[in-house]
């Protein structure tokens, strides 16, 4: 799926302008510790974290993971936006649990 | 980027002490400038993860220092070299799960014990030369 299909699909909200998001999802992580994702990331996967301060943009950017997904409605700072648009990096934020928009996903065929 | 000794091209980027919020540009530089210079792809993608594990590293546990990246007809040199406090006992230091980060970065994501072992899984070689009081001196090598 895309990371558009994912919007659509389970009504989340798209935080970044002008990034792809026609990109297809390789693959997913649920982790909030930044070395182990650093550790495990593959290129265009989706993050799906209750973080949101400038270095996912960084880890993101370095791994090009498809969007980062904040979760359980954690709020996300305008600089780590401003910034993940600068690198290309699609954020999206959700209401849902981690443990619920993996499982969509999932569902949905992102394995 | 400047030609300097037998180095094809280097890159130098200084990290200051706590400063994480713009940690990962000298990472993200290094992957650009290896990119661009064509190297394979996954051994850009370890370089960019051991830089970057090195420059939190900096950011956070060291009193500040610099990253230097090398790169040789045969293969890249990367050197993490701070000004102090060095550390006491390096197994314990490149123990998986080892970490003295404080509760503060620990909140961030950091301080999974993570970093080091991270660094080492992704290059060729790996050397950490450490005094305390002194500093702390990690070089990686990643063959070509
Ligand atoms: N440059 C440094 N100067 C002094 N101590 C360091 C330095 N780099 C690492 N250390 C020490 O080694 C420990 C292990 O480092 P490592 O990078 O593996 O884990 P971490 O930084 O604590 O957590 P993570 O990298 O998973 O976020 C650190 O907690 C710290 O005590
Ligand atoms: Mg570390």
């Amino acid at each position: 799926m895309t990371v558009s299909q994912l919007i659509d699909a389970l009504e989340m909200k798209l935080l970044t302008k002008g990034t792809d998001i026609s990109r297809e999802i390789k693959g997913g992580c649920v982790c909030d510790l930044l070395s182990l994702v650093m550790a495990n990331g593959t290129e265009g996967m989706a993050w799906i974290t209750v973080q949101s301060h400038l270095n996912v943009v960084a880890v993101a950017s370095l791994h090009d993971f498809a969007c980062v997904i904040v979760c359980d409605g954690c709020e996300v700072d305008a600089d780590t936006v401003a910034k993940a648009e600068e690198e290309g990096i699609t954020v999206l934020s959700s209401a849902l649990s981690g443990y619920e928009i993996a499982g969509r996903m999932y569902e949905k065929g992102v394995k | 980027m400047t030609e300097r000794g037998s180095a094809t091209f280097e890159e130098i980027h200084s990290v200051e002490k706590g400063n994480f919020a713009t940690a990962g540009q000298g990472a993200a530089a290094f992957k650009n400038m290896l990119k661009k210079l064509g190297v394979n792809s996954s051994v850009v993608r370890r370089v960019a993860i051991a830089s970057y594990e090195a420059e939190i590293n900096l950011a956070i546990h060291s009193d500040g220092g610099k990253l230097v990246l090398s790169v040789y007809p045969g293969k890249i040199r990367l050197v993490s070299e701070d000004i102090g406090p060095g550390i006491a006992d390096i197994e314990l230091a490149m123990q998986e799960g080892y970490s003295t980060a404080t509760e503060e970065v620990r909140m961030l994501g950091f301080g999974a014990g993570m970093g080091m072992p991270n660094m080492k899984r992704c290059s060729d070689s790996f050397d950490l030369k450490s005094a305390l009081g002194k500093g702390t001196t990690i070089t990686m090598e990643f063959n070509l």
